[in-house]
């Protein structure tokens, strides 16, 4: 009997001391976990989080499934991978009350980016900060109407082309952000100082007129923002064949109208006659709302007016070579 | 070669007659089972760093199949932890027979007294494997399923009945351990035959009575043998001896052969086969079929997997054997032939999961270190290993292993198919006979190289 009791006393200090200990050891710091699963498994967990202004935000990072990423946006806070099974660690201060929106960084499947979360920092601080409404808001522009081009050029203009050309305008002074590549070339046909000029030579004026505006580098940092967020969709080269798109190509019932629920093909910024006929604030508006009942996400917690307007200038380069 | 008794040796055999080695072994286990219940159910999800994925499917499955069926049969089911707290409750014991324990003690059905069940549990677990194999959460679930039924059954019926007619694991285990190279057995049956109390069947204040269900006295192979080592326990007559033996020994035994058991061969081949191409193969549209469970294509899956496994395998090892029978005007029924032929496939079959194995235990076999020292994906680094990188092992020779894997159980089960033939020839026709069976294996060994080693 004595020899059962101690192995029933074994049995029990395994069975159930290892689990307990297991258990009990989880840690109980002031650190938040976060997991991470794919936006139709739920995205991120916890998705609504609150500090206060200045204080350290720790948080534990680790995918339940794929590869994700976290970033928060209109923050210089730089972006971690969060990687299956693995845990990063990273700390947050923010500095300026707010409601701040978390992201994921990867491409990590069709409903990659509803990947998001809150960040909810109150208290207060001595810095004012003001905010300029966008212009598609001031102007009140109805983003959702098509803007067909009426003229379109017949080969890609060319920045070159159009720095060769005698004629040189002020770019500074002329380029309206509410006004589009194409009411541009109206404008220009009607000039006298550019009435000489070919269709195509008023085009290559227009590139040059964009391209000039803009440096390299704010050029490569809108590249690299198309890259990261927008080419799973629109595709590398614009056409509206990134690697998600396929899944998105789905249109209304005949005879319905769009609930907002449904997505469909994404734009090709290749195609002259739709691109030439938007302004900057009508891209700076779709990229700040998103494409409503398309399954074109927002970007405007994400992305800083400069961010945006360098993802512009890169959107033109697929209608205006150099 | 005759078999050695180990049990001569007086350490090995207080050692094997002893109840703590045993019993300290079985509560690890079972700790270490429940733990993986645990982790599947509440750690990390994601497979590769989790302890349920990691520790069953790889480590204790690499153990199982490389190492303890081919060398020492059931000795798994002689360590198993699944029945312990079953037969704890049963016995009212954790140690030597005291005492009265909570079982009713009902007979196993008569009609269920086979491996269809077996047969059946695992086909199940192969047709959701995809998703089993992967998903913690249902690694987890699936276990504890196995711990409830083995303990219900064990409430309800006498002895082992869940380890003999329900275990999905014991029922190939038990087939492929004709093949391993140790048995018990009795030293002399005529022993047995005068001794009038059988306290290796009905236990004694030293031990229980055979769990298994088995009467060692008439025992001739080790596929109902668990090795649990009670009757080396229980004999008073000291006639049971624990013999190191050749491989393969027991398909040289021409009775005992069963349509249940011929089956499980069939099964296991055909699992092979499906799990070599969904697991390892190249073809995605596959996987995805295996994992999208109730889907019209996991559907197909499933139906291609029930086919080949219970229809195109056995159908096509009948023509086989059919042709053999017609070839040399055989007087064996076909039945017999077909049930005595399928113990050839009894070594393929074993060298068909052991070069399985090698494909994915090697390669994954690195999860471990992480493992260890973060088994529930919670953060910890118990052992300083928790970033250990993966990294495949010895995948420049794996393929020639598997290749030597491969050809060796080849050869294996035509040289058991020629002796079965010579079992029902007396001396004539006997290759011919069996070289449809072994042509058929032909082919089963060159698909498995082409999926395992391409």
């Amino acid at each position: 009997m004595k020899a059962e009791r101690f192995a029933l006393l074994f049995v029990i200090v395994l069975v159930i001391g290892v689990p307990l200990v297991a258990v009990l050891a989880r840690s109980t710091s002031d650190t938040i976990e976060m997991h991470a699963q794919m936006a139709d498994n739920g995205g991120w967990t916890p998705s609504n989080l609150t500090t206060q202004v200045g204080q350290p935000l720790h948080l534990r990072l680790t995918s339940d499934d794929v590869v994700h990423g976290f970033a928060v946006g209109q923050s210089i806070i730089p972006p971690v991978d969060v990687l299956p099974g693995q845990w990063t660690t990273t700390t947050l201060v923010f500095d300026q009350p707010g409601k701040y929106t978390f992201y994921c960084t990867r491409w990590c499947g069709p409903n990659h980016w509803r990947m998001r979360g809150t960040i909810e920092v109150t208290g207060t601080t001595s810095e004012t900060i003001t905010t300029t409404p966008p212009l598609y808001v001031t102007l009140n522009l109805d983003l959702d109407a098509p803007h067909p081009s009426e003229v379109v050029p017949d080969e890609k203009p060319s920045a070159i082309r159009g720095a060769a050309l005698s004629v040189k305008r002020d770019r500074a002074a002329e380029l309206d952000r509410t006004q589009s590549p194409a009411q541009l070339w109206q404008a220009l046909k009607a000039a006298p100082e550019t009435a000489a000029l070919t269709d195509q030579q008023i085009w290559d004026l227009i590139a040059w007129t964009y391209r000039s505006r803009t440096t390299p580098e704010r050029l490569a940092e809108g590249r690299q923002l198309y890259q990261q967020n927008c080419a799973a969709c629109h595709g590398e080269t614009g056409q509206g064949d990134g690697v998600i798109a396929p899944s998105l190509m789905k249109t209304p019932m005949p005879g319905m109208t769009m609930t907002g629920h449904e997505t469909v093909a994404p734009i090709n910024f290749m195609d002259a006659k739709n691109m030439l006929g938007a302004s900057d604030a009508i891209l700076e508006g779709k990229i700040i709302r998103g494409g409503m009942g398309t399954g074109m996400p927002y970007w405007g917690p994400i992305f800083t007016p400069a961010q945006i307007q360098a993802l512009i200038d890169y959107l033109w380069t697929f209608q205006f070579g150099q | 070669m005759m078999p050695i008794e180990l049990t001569r040796n007086r350490f090995v055999k207080a050692t094997l007659r002893a109840r703590w080695p045993q019993f300290v072994i079985r509560a690890i286990a079972l700790a270490g089972f429940l733990f993986a219940i645990l982790s599947g159910l509440i750690g990390t999800p994601v497979g590769n760093h989790n302890f349920s994925i990691v520790f069953v499917w790889i480590v204790w499955w690499a153990l199982l199949m490389l190492i303890v069926v081919p060398f020492l049969g059931r000795g798994w089911c002689a360590i198993c932890p699944i029945p312990m707290p079953g037969e704890w409750l049963q016995n009212g014991a954790l140690l030597k027979p005291h005492g009265k324990g909570l079982s009713l003690n009902r007979k196993w059905p008569r009609r269920f007294r086979n491996i269809w069940m077996q047969n059946i549990a695992f086909t199940l677990l192969a047709l959701f494997s995809a998703v089993v194999l992967t998903r913690p959460s249902i690694t987890g679930l699936v276990l504890l399923l196995f711990l409830i039924v083995a303990l219900v059954t064990s409430l309800i019926f006498e002895r082992r009945a869940f380890c003999r007619y329900l275990c999905p694991v014991g029922g190939f285990i038990g087939l492929y351990s004709q093949v391993a190279p140790v048995e018990v057995r009795v030293k002399d049956p005529a022993v047995c035959a005068v001794h009038t109390e059988k306290s290796c069947y009905t236990g004694s204040q030293d031990g229980y009575g055979c769990p298994w269900l088995v009467y060692p006295g008439t025992l001739t192979k080790n596929i109902n043998c668990g090795l649990c080592l009670e009757c080396l326990r229980t004999c008073t007559q000291d006639n049971v001896a624990f013999n190191l033996r050749s491989f393969g020994a027991d398909l040289k035994q021409p009775s005992g052969r069963k349509l249940d058991e011929a089956f499980k061969a069939f099964i296991m081949l055909g699992a092979a086969l499906i799990y070599s191409a969904v697991m390892l193969g190249p073809w995605g549209a596959l996987k995805s079929a295996a994992y999208a469970i109730g889907t019209p294509q996991w559907l197909v899956y499933a139906l291609t997997l029930l086919g080949l496994i219970y229809v195109i395998l056995p159908g096509t090892f009948l023509i086989a054997v059919a042709l053999g029978r017609k070839l040399t005007h055989s007087k064996e029924t076909l039945k017999k032939s077909f049930v005595a032929f399928a113990y050839a496939l009894v070594p393929l079959g074993l060298m068909a999961w052991i070069a399985f194995s090698l494909s994915f235990v090697f390669a994954s076999l690195s999860y471990l270190w992480p493992t260890l020292s973060d088994p529930l994906g919670w953060g910890w680094n118990l052992f300083s290993t928790a970033n250990v990188a993966w990294q495949p092992y010895l995948m420049s020779i794996v393929p020639f292993l598997q290749a030597g894997v491969l050809i060796g159980g080849l050869l294996w089960a035509c040289v058991t198919a020629r002796r079965i033939s010579a079992e029902q020839q007396q001396g004539r026709n006997i290759t011919l006979q069996a070289l449809p069976v072994m042509g058929f294996c032909f082919v089963i060994t060159g698909g498995l190289m082409g999926l395992l080693i391409g």
